[in-house]
């Protein structure tokens, strides 16, 4: 019954970034009117909370899917160094063209992190606020 | 279907040694985790048990039931106690979420007979967490 069993490994990381939603193909109006103040033209920053969640077998000898120190380094090099107290739109290259809402977030970073080789990624959920929540599941 | 989460807390210490591994392997694969005297952490185990809610109860079981079941094979086992020389379950095993998960989940899921034990998640601190579900169920997408 056991070897029916699935195992993952949650783990949260914390980044801050500035960003602004603006569609350069809309009106002024129309971005004020979608955007809401997200529109305002200097941008503005958020507190992101990233969870994720890897998958794979339990290596009996080290009773791990993956090392954590592994995860922690690869999260770091292939997306905190480059997301933590950056801006978005101008440090991201992703976010050049597509607008960096927490959805296009959760892909792009979806998109990082499925390279981690030693587990496979299940999932990225990202809070913006205490009271957003956004997940990508890579479907 | 209905998905009833209980959370218990439980504080417990461990290491990550592997006896078969060079104290220098250990340091390596283990990192501060392999310390000689092991160190503690204030675990949160959260249990969700999927059914249909009992017509006649408006239950899928009974809250004091599960709350039983967790105190008699989680609490008495693992709460102030050492993982590695306490818990005879994990003999054999790095005391990991992982493999703590894995054997919180074989301890209950014989024990919760009305309802089925859906998803087993470990906390070792609010930023690691392991899941344990059976493969297919959905464990980890469904609260």
């Amino acid at each position: 019954m056991s070897g029916d069993l699935k195992i993952e490994l949650g783990r949260r990381y914390r980044f801050a970034a500035s960003h602004r939603l603006h569609n350069p193909q809309f009106s002024e109006e129309e971005n004020s009117r979608v955007y809401g103040k997200c529109n305002n033209p200097h941008g503005h920053g958020h507190n992101y909370v990233l969870d994720i969640r890897v998958s794979g077998d339990v290596d009996p000898s080290t009773g791990m899917i993956a090392n954590l120190a592994d995860l922690d380094s690869f999260v770091q090099r292939e997306l905190l160094e480059e997301f933590d107290l950056h801006s978005l739109n101008e440090d991201v290259p992703a976010f050049c063209e597509k607008i960096p809402t927490t959805e296009n977030l959760c892909i792009e970073i979806f998109r990082r992190l499925k390279k981690f080789p030693f587990a496979r990624l299940e999932s990225v959920r990202i809070q913006e606020t205490a009271n957003n929540s956004f997940e990508y599941t890579g479907e | 279907m209905v998905y009833l989460t209980r959370k218990i807390e439980f504080s417990a210490s461990h290491r990550y040694d592997n006896p078969d591994f060079s104290p220098e392997e250990n340091r390596r694969i283990f990192g501060k985790c392999n310390n000689p005297h092991g160190h503690g952490h204030n675990y949160t185990l959260e249990v969700t048990v999927a059914g249909e809610p009992d017509p006649s109860t408006g239950m899928v079981l009974d809250l004091k039931e599960l709350k039983e079941i967790l105190e008699r094979e989680v609490m008495q086992r693992m709460d102030h106690r050492h993982l590695n020389y306490e818990v005879v379950e994990l003999q054999g095993q790095i005391p990991t979420c992982e493999n703590i998960a894995r054997v919180i989940w074989n301890l209950l899921e014989p024990k919760i007979t009305r309802g089925k034990l859906h998803r087993v998640r470990l906390y070792e601190s609010p930023d690691l967490f392991a899941d344990c579900y059976r493969n297919g169920a959905g464990g980890a997408n469904s609260k």
